[in-house]
Formats: C-alpha cells, structure tokens, sequence
C-alpha cells in the first residue's frame, strides 16, 4: 500500500515540476550579456592595463559593477512587468561548442531566480566595492585587489546566468579562481598563502562532484542545457537521478562549506574583509544553494538525493554555529555563523518545492545582514588597527556609532528578532522543516538558539562590556565611503522582510521552483514563530549572564570543557581531513616517489651526468638503469598478455 | 611461378609522403655538397618549404578525395593496400606537419644561445675534451638534424596510414630512429643527453621487438598483414584465439611505450629531460600524434571486432597512466620534467578516449565517436605541450636553460608576457573552461562515459584534479612567489622563430577553448577508418 502511496505521490510531484522553456530575448533583455561584460572587461583593464590604471583604476573598478546593478535592475522591472508565464528569457551569444550530440552554447538565462541572484550580486557588490575604495585606500596594490573583485563578480554572474550546466561549471571554477587570489591576497604572510592553498584543494574536492554529474547528466539526457534535462528528467531512472543529486550535492558541499567539505571557509578569513563579505558571506558560499535550486528538476525526483541535501544541511547548521561560540577572532565567528546560516538555506532547499523559495529569500536576506555585519568587523578592525581578537574589543557603541547601529542592525536581523528579515526567512525555513520531519525541526529551532547565543557574545564583547584595549590604540570610526555602504545594508536587513509581504517571493519564484498546497504543520504558525523567538531569548540571555554579567579575561582562559576546545579547533575538521585524507594521500605520493626513483628513475637526474663529473662516462652509470626500465617493460608485456589472456579465456 | 605484377601507386593522394621524403633527401644531399658554414640557411629552408608544401598537398588531397566505396569513410586505399588516406590519415598528416613547421622553427632558433642553434656543436667530439671545446669555439653546428628531423615526420606521416602491420612496423622504426638522434645532440648538458638518446634507442628498440612479434603471431592468426584481412579474420573467429591476444597485447606494448603509457612510460621524463628542449617540444606533440593515430587505427580497424577483449585492458593501462603520471608530477621541482610526467598524464586521458569505441548501431543520433575526441584533444594538447616546451628555452640563466623550480619563482614579475603565456598553457592543460583543454577532456571523457565507462571516468577526473594542483602550483610560484637570490632565471630574448611559434600556438590554445566549432567540424568531416 505505501507503493501505491509513493507511486502517486510521485506522479503528482512531476506535475509539480517546471520545464525551463524560455522565450527569446528581446527589449532590456538584450542587454543581458553586459551585466557579465562589465565587470569582465574591468578586470581585464586593471589587470593588464598595469600601473597605468593606479590612479583611476578603484573608481572604475566599482563603477563598472554598478552599471551591470543598473541593467539587472532594469530587467527586474521589465520582468515584473509580464505575465507569469513569460519570465523566462534565454539569450544565445554564440555555440561555444558543438559537435554532433555534443552541444553546449554560450546561453544565458533570465528568470526569477537569476533575476535574485543578479540584484543581490551586483546589489551587494557594488556597496562592497564602495566599501573597499576606503578599505583598501592604503594597500599598494589597491589595483591588483579591484581588478580580483571584478573577476570574482563576473565569475558569479556566470553561474547564475548560465542557461547550461558547462556555463555554470565556466562560473564556478572561475569564481573559485578568484576567491584564491583574493584569500591569499596578502600572500605575504604565510597564513594567507595556506589558507589560499587549503580552500583551493577541498574545493577541487566539490568541482570534481559536479564535473561528475554534469557527465552523467550529458550521458544519460545528451544535452546539459537547464531546458534539456528539466524536459528529460522525468524519464530517467530514479537510480541515476539519485547519483546526479548526490554528486551535485558534492559540488555544493564544497563551494557553500557544508559538512564535510568545510574545513576552508574559517580559514579564508585571511583574505581582507570586503572579500569576506563579497565571497564568504553574500555570494560565492552561496552558490550550492543555487546549484540545488536550480537543479530542482532533479531533485524532486531524487528522494535520497533530497535526504543527503538534508541530513548535511542539519549537520552544518548545528556544526557552524558551534564553531562560532567558542571563536575569539571576529571574522572567524562571523564564519562560523555563515556556514550554519548557510545551513539553513540548504536545508531549504532540501525541503523541496515547500521550501526552495524560502532558501532563497534566506539567502537573500542573510546577504544583505552578513555583508552588513562583515563590513562592520572590518569597520572595527580599521579601528582596532587590524586586530581581530575579541577579546581585545569591548564598550566601543560610543567610539563607533555608525558601526555599532548598523551592526546592531544585522544582529537582530541573524538571530531573528521580530520584525527583521532574519525573523521571517528563517521562522519559514523552520516552520516548513518542523512540517516535513520533526526531528529535523527541532535540531533547526535548536540552531536558532545557539545562533542567539553566539551572537549576543559577539555583540557584547565588541560593543559593550569593559574596554580591554590597550592604551596605544585609538578606536575611531571610519570615513563615510565605510559608514554610508553599511548604513544601505543595514536598512536592507532592516526591511529584507518585504519581500514576504503578501507571499510576494514565494509566487515569483514559483515558475522555477514549482509551486504546492501550504501544508498545515502540526503546531499552529504563530506557535511555532513564538516557541522559537523564546528559543533565541534564551540563547541569548545565556550570553548575557555569561558575557556581561562577569568579566572578560584579554586572555582566552585555558582551563576550559572539551567541548570549547573542541569548537576552538573547529571540532577537529582539520585533523579528520589529516587523517582520513592528507596523510595517507602525502604518504602514498611519497612511496610513489620513492619507488619511482629506487625502482625505475636511478638517479638520472643530473646526478650521473653532470654532478658525478664528466669523466665517469656513459657505460659506468648506464646500463644498469636501463635494464631495471627494460624489466618494467617487460613486465608490463607480461602482464598485459596475462590479463588479456586469463580474462578471455 | 607466382606472376608479379607492376604495383599501382596512387601517385596525387601520396603527395605529401614524397614531398617531405623527397625534401629529406634533398637536405641530404646539401648536406653533403655545400660548406658546412653555408648550410644551415639552405637546410631550413628545404625543411620549411618541404613541409609546407606536403602540408598544402594535404589540404588539396583531403577536398579531393572521395567517399570511400561503403560510404562512412572519405578517401582511398593506396599503394596496393599498404598506405590508405582516409579522412582522419588526413587531418592527422595535417597536424603532424603544423607541428613539424613550429618544431623547425624551434630548431633554427640561434639567438638564445648566441648565434648558435641549441644542437652540439661537434657530436662526435667527446664532453668534456679538447675536441669539444674547439668545435665550440669555432661556432660549429649540426645542421643534418634538418634532414633527420624532415626522416622522422615522414615516418609519422606513414605510421598512421599504414594498412598493414610490415608498413606500421617500418614506419615505426623510420620516425624513430631520427628521433634517437636528434635527443642526443643537446648543445649544453651533452651527458644527460646522450644518456636519454641511449635509454630511448635501447628501450624503443626492445619494444619495438614486442611489436614485431606480435604481428608475427596475428599473421598466424590471420594469414595476413593487412588490417581489413585481420579484422575479416577476427570477425569469422575460426582460428586459435588466444594467438590472437597474446598478438594483441605484444602490439599494444609497442604502441603504448611510443605514447609514454604505463608501465611503459619509464623513458618519457628522462628523455623529455635530456633532449634538447626544442626536440622535446617536437617529439611531445608530434610522436603521440603519429602514435595514436596508428593505436587507432590498428584497434579500430584490424580489432574492433575484439572490443571486448582489449577495452578493459586499455581502460586499466590509462587509469594506471594517469594517476601515476599526475601523482608523480606532483612531486617535481623541476619544470621540464613536471611537464613531461604531465604529458604521461595526458596520454592516459587520451587512452580513456579511445576506449570510449562504440559500434555504430550503439551509437545514439548525432552522438561524435571517440574518435572524433581523440583526434581532437590531441589537438589541443599538441598546441598548449608546443608552445610550453618553447617558453622553457627562453628562460635561461647561466647554465643554459633554467629548469629549476625555484628559478622560476617570481618570474611574473620579471617578465609578465612569457610567464603569462606559460600560465595560460598551464591552465589549458589542466583543463580550465575556456581554454582548449577543458572542451578536450570533455570530449574524450564523455565518449568513454558514454560507452559506459564511468570507472575510468572516475579516476580520469581524480587525475586531473590532482593535475590541477601542480600546475596551479606553477602559476603560484611564477606570480606569488619571491624571487630565488640566489639563482632566478631570466628571459632571454629569442628571435621571431620562437616568439612566433609561441604566439601560434597561445592562439591556438586560445580560439580552440573560445570557439572550437570550426576544428570540431574539420574533426568530425574527417568521418571513420576505412576498414
């Protein structure tokens, strides 16, 4: 009976799924490539034009992000101008290759959920930008840095733009490029470089899952255009869909930082601030969202696929905001909250069609509050003389005030306080969890909590408390080209709810994402909306009595439970990854190497021709190398004749 | 008596063969007419010319030929059934001879090592003795490696035409025993040189006894050399079979050791090292082109029918080759041998294409055989292996060319062009969207895929992330590192040869990733094999 069950359940799922079938660009849609040009052509100009572009290179650098802002904008009115079923809008550039079945064109795709991701890139990017003229104002390389960020941001509009999967795979391993140029930006200092490095390799980790799966998808449908494999999906077996979920869940887990792929994103914070904010809070973290969203014509019919988005989502939330209790560094908290918060959106988006618009407009909202509450931490720094401690801050409202009102901003936007965007977008995601599967709920609602609580620590040991610092520093707020970005963001966390109002962001993205009956969950909303803002007080008194109540040690104290030292040493992520991967992979590289040398290699290398001298001759070193090379040959005839052999016969 | 009739010899389709033969020879004969101290211009311009001209003879044969008689291959079968020029013998004459060009080039390029070419001087004369300093002094130069080096492309031209196994095996030895010589004629490091000229001759010779044998035992097979008579006989499958594979697995192992696949693959970065870097740059392109081709055609032809049996070996030998060549290119410091454990690396993904064959009845509509992306990614990878090697001959300290790793650290600073150009061959290597290797891999990965493969996919992506590692480590030194005090190596500034085979082949690289359909299509006109 629960065959029957499942089997018209499904039925009815695929009813559910939109095929992406857009219309022809035409009108301010034509106008689509340029919102990637733009920044494209910007980080062309400052990275080749060279120190000719010192002088102006800033200015152009954030003007030319700001047109494509423009243009997004003006599709998004255009957009909200037709009918529901004409918001998909597709431009073809050119075929960028295609030979036989093998057909992938430069495509790009407008709808509702690019047209998201579009405002919120080029939105939030180009306040960032803002930000770093001041920022960076004394880094020689200012140049160098601008000409990164527009490379980033063109990466970015890439992956969301692309109307196929190779295009998004063009985006995503081009914004992984530029996140490790701008993480080891200042390669100088050691930590930067490694950072730079360990991002780099786990992320080859997660492109490898979606290398994978854009293969199988081309296998198994022939095509990888969004089109194509949304029209296809509901013909291929469950088995592969299953495979092509979790692969693509592979790719997000690496690029959002979610379990177990996320080791890098606390490192990362080496990179200067408004990468942080750009990359590590409102964009690049957050294309596994998107990859998911986007992909939802796959995971719908994906259940254990679905599971997986789940189960990681759970684990992440509870893992990052763990992480952020017991962080002293302010960027490294804010990373910690990031990757719960990021949690959420997967957990979302692993909801399905009930929770996919909800993902997105978390994304959305935490955007504008992370970016904010980034940019304040960089804010502080600049005050603090880049120290990054905590535990170094403490009663700087007064010193600070524009950095502590838009701070404060984002504060009670991330816990959720009511009436801020944080409050809507998470209660939803919580609210669709708790109908879905209550276990999964109440560890989302318990999340909450601790969110409440690290974050109140945050608050209180930046902005109130006991002044700690030492008597040479001399906090002083920053210049208006800081303060004014901040002040945009915070009135966006202020009022991201908005787009809430009257269902308004559930029924746009319904034509991507699918649209279904509200589902009543098993406690009245508002019930739910209060045992969860009493969760979050509670978080947050805790860290009242612990922070306020007492002193704050300069010093972090030693003598601490296992479980702060273990969120200390980010519940050993590093040293899992060292055993279950680094160290047998450097010692099976080094056995490699060994034997290769030993073996096979002698030692060629110079070592008999030039260092041993000249007089030596060629017989001395010689012969005895090439035999051992020869017995490899030969022994791999053997071997090959052997196998072939053994198996036909 | 049997009667012995006059052979036909399709004369206007072989052009290209005579031309460069016949241009070999010539040079010859300069060589042995003229003055040494007049010679070199002469001999490179008979080599250009001789290649340029086969390489028009190409282009004007493959508009001519026609559709073969059954209809999915263009061309002919020529000189009594040795020599067949269908479409993929055309486009891979076509690359080897594009190759051949820019390879002369390198070898007529003078001004890196001041006025001289970056060949020995005086090979006879031993390193280190009064003889070799006189020859040096006195300015000599070997210009025969003109005529060697027109020998050696001639052979690869016929290695993948050939249509029976004695041809395969002559043109085996004709485009290797040039090759032998030119890597042992390096100007500077001569004992390295020697030593890779000595391990390659021993090591080539020995395999390619495998070779032989193993025709020897598929004519027993078979009771024939020709591959349209073997795969006759393959298909009928009366006789002994496992005289056929063992025959197949001794034919393999000479054709795997000329593409560097494991375990066979022990040669490739001692020579790659030891020869002088612009027969490197030559040889790393233009041997796996002629190699392949004739992989190809021997398994695709004579074996297809076998598929089943050597699939899986082919499959097991590029999982091997890849990851060792990438695990071990992991662990070098110097440049010229990281590239030549990548280029062992790449050979594995070619082979993961070319067991991607599928009958055509398996085939779904439009889908481009695995032969198409071969033929393809050995385009790419000819480009980007070309014009890395040559950046390596201009970045020179005092010894002669730098290979070090640590001399290359801060190179972008110094000299932001050639590090660039270097960078961006790096990144189409390891496959990075947008340049020519990223629509490479993928042709070769999904033909393999496709034809259900996955396993070899598998580690083929494992290998090339781990790929994607060293040569970004590259990147990294040469743009975020500092200076070595102690020994940084500098750009020397080479003539128009070098710059100009850079460019064309960063061009190259560059158009192939942005818009590969215009090569794509010449790939896919080139058809199928005549069987």
């Amino acid at each position: 009976m629960s065959t029957q069950l499942l089997l018209t359940a499904a039925a009815d799922v695929e009813h559910h799924i939109p095929v992406v079938a857009p219309a022809e660009a035409d009108g301010a849609f034509s106008l689509l490539w340029l919102i990637i040009a733009l920044p494209l052509l910007g980080a062309a100009i400052l990275l080749l034009g060279g120190k000719y572009t010192d002088k102006w290179g800033h200015y152009l650098g954030t003007a030319l992000p700001i047109g494509s802002f423009v243009i997004s904008l003006v599709c998004f009115i255009n957009v909200l101008g037709r009918d529901e079923g004409d918001r998909q809008v597709a431009q073809h550039l050119y075929d960028w290759f295609e030979v036989g079945g093998l057909d992938v064109g430069m495509d790009l795709l407008y709808d509702p959920l690019s047209a998201m991701f579009l405002l919120l890139i080029t939105g939030v990017g180009s306040l960032i930008h803002v930000y770093s003229i001041g920022y960076m104002a004394h880094d020689p390389r200012r140049r160098r840095f601008f000409g990164y960020l527009n490379l980033f941001v063109a990466a970015m509009l890439m992956l969301v733009l692309s109307e196929n999967y190779v295009g998004l795979f063009l985006g995503w391993e081009g914004v992984g490029l530029a996140s490790y140029l701008l993480i080891g930006f200042w390669q100088h200092k050691p930590s930067a470089a490694a950072a730079a490095k360990k991002a780099f390799v786990i992320n080859r980790v997660g492109d490898m899952g979606l290398g994978l799966a854009i293969f199988l998808m081309f296998v198994t449908f022939g095509t990888t255009s969004f089109s194509g494999v949304s029209a296809l999906s509901a013909g291929a077996s469950e088995t592969t869909l299953n495979w092509i979920g979790v692969l693509l869940l592979v790719g997000a887990c690496g690029k959002s930082a979610q379990v177990p792929l996320q080791a890098w994103l606390l490192d990362a914070m080496e990179g200067p601030t408004p990468v942080s904010a750009l990359i590590h809070a409102a964009t690049m973290v957050t294309a596994g969202v998107y990859l998911i969203t986007r992909s939802n014509f796959i995971f719908e019919l994906a259940p254990t696929a679905q599971t997986a988005v789940v189960v990681v989502a759970t684990v992440t939330l509870l893992w990052g905001a763990i992480l952020g209790c017991a962080k002293d560094d302010i960027k490294k908290g804010l990373a910690g909250s990031t990757m719960s918060q990021i949690g959420y959106m997967m957990l979302g988006a692993g909801l399905g069609v009930a929770g996919y618009a909800f993902a997105i407009f978390h994304l959305l909202t935490h955007g504008f509050f992370k970016a904010n509450m980034f940019l304040g931490a960089g804010s502080v720094m600049h005050a603090m003389d880049d120290d990054v401690n905590m535990r170094h801050y403490g009663g700087l409202q007064k010193l600070l005030p524009v950095t502590f009102l838009t701070f404060a901003m984002g504060y009670l936007a991330i816990i959720g306080f009511p009436g801020f965007s944080g409050f809507f977008s998470k209660d939803k995601i919580i609210e669709v969890a708790l109908t879905e599967n209550l276990l999964v709920g109440i560890l989302a609602t318990i999340g909450a909590g601790i969110t409440g609580f690290y974050m109140t620590r945050m608050m209180l040991l930046t902005f109130f408390t006991k002044k700690r610092w030492e008597d040479g520093v001399h906090p002083h707020e920053s210049p208006a080209v800081m303060t004014v970005p901040l002040i945009v963001l915070a009135a966006l966390s202020v009022l991201g709810g908005i787009m809430l109002a009257g269902n308004w962001i559930v029924d746009f993205l319904s034509p991507v994402v699918g649209h279904v009956e509200h589902e009543d969950p098993p406690l009245p909303a508002i019930v739910i909306t209060i045992i969860v803002v009493l969760v979050v007080a509670l978080g947050a008194g805790l860290a009242f009595l612990l922070f306020q109540k007492r002193d704050v040690p300069r010093e972090a104290p030693a003598d601490v439970s296992f479980a702060v030292k273990a969120a200390r040493a980010d519940l050993y992520g590093d040293a899992i990854n060292d055993v279950i991967v680094v160290r047998p992979g450097s010692e099976l590289v080094t056995a490699l190497v060994e034997t290769d040398r030993k073996v096979v290699d002698g030692t060629f290398m110079g070592g008999s021709g030039i260092v041993r001298g000249i007089g030596h001759g060629l017989r001395h070193v010689q012969t005895g190398y090439v035999r051992s090379y020869a017995l490899s040959v030969l022994g791999g005839a053997l071997i090959l004749v052997l196998t072939l052999v053994a198996v036909n016969l | 008596m049997p009667d012995f009739g006059k052979p036909t010899i399709e004369y206007v389709e072989l052009i290209p063969l005579f031309v460069v033969f016949g241009a070999a020879c010539l040079g010859v004969l300069v060589e042995a007419f003229l003055p040494r101290e007049t010679r070199r211009v002469p001999q490179v311009l008979v080599t250009l010319v001789g290649l340029a001209g086969a390489l028009g003879a190409t282009i004007y044969v493959a508009t001519d030929v026609d559709k073969h008689a059954d209809g999915a291959a263009r061309g002919l079968v020529g000189a009594e059934g040795s020599i067949i020029v269908d479409g993929p013998t055309l486009y891979l004459w076509g690359l080897v001879l594009v190759f051949g060009i820019l390879g002369t080039a390198l070898f007529a390029e003078r001004r890196l090592e001041g006025g001289l070419s970056a060949f020995a001087g005086q090979a006879a004369a031993l390193p280190g003795t009064e003889a070799e300093r006189i020859a040096a002094t006195k300015g000599l130069d070997h210009t025969e490696v003109y005529p060697l080096l027109l020998f050696s492309i001639g052979g690869m031209l016929l290695f993948p035409a050939s249509g029976d196994l004695l041809t395969m095996f002559v043109a085996l030895e004709v485009l290797s025993l040039p090759l032998y010589l030119l890597c042992g004629l390096a100007r500077r490091r001569r004992l390295l040189s020697q030593e890779a000229a000595m391990k390659y001759f021993l090591l080539g010779a020995f395999s390619s006894g495998f070779f032989l044998y193993g025709a020897a035992l598929v004519y027993g097979y078979a009771g024939s050399v020709s591959l349209s008579d073997i795969d006759q006989a393959v298909r009928e499958g009366t006789a002994d079979h496992t005289l056929l594979l063992v025959g197949i697995a001794l034919l393999a192992v000479g054709l795997l050791f000329k593409v560097g696949a494991a375990p066979f693959q022990a040669w490739t970065p001692d020579v790659y090292q030891g020869a002088p870097t612009a027969v490197t740059a030559f040889m790393s392109a233009a041997t796996k082109v002629a190699a392949f081709g004739a992989l190809l055609r021997l398994f695709y032809v004579a074996f297809d029918a076998e598929r089943w049996s050597w699939q899986p070996m082919l499959a097991v030998v590029a999982i091997v080759t890849m990851l060792l060549g990438a695990v071990l290119a992991v662990a070098q410091t110097d440049v010229k041998r990281m590239l030549a454990y990548s280029a062992i690396a790449h050979t594995g993904f070619l082979l993961t294409g070319v067991i991607g064959a599928q009958g055509s009845g398996e085939l779904g509509d439009n889908q481009y055989t695995s032969l198409e992306g071969v033929l393809f990614y050995l385009t790419t990878y000819g480009f980007a292996s070309v014009g890395a090697f040559a950046l390596l001959t201009v970045v020179r300290d005092a010894g002669g060319e730098a290979t070090g790793g640590s001399s290359w650290s801060g190179l972008g600073k110094r000299s932001p062009l050639v590090a660039g150009a270097f960078a961006f061959f790096m990144l189409s290597m390891a496959g990075i969207p947008l340049t020519s290797g990223f629509v490479g891999k993928w042709a070769v990965f999904t033909s393999a895929m496709s034809a259900g493969f996955w396993w070899v996919v598998l580690p083929a992506i494992t290998a090339s992330i781990i790929a994607v590692f060293f040569y970004i480590r590259q990147i990294r030194l040469m743009f975020f590192s500092e200076p070595d005090p102690d020994g940084a190596a500098a750009v020397t500034e080479p003539s128009l040869l070098t710059t100009g085979t850079v460019a064309i082949c960063l061009a190259a690289t560059l158009v192939l990733g942005i818009v590969p359909g215009p090569v794509l299509d010449l790939v896919v006109g080139a058809g199928e094999f005549i069987r």
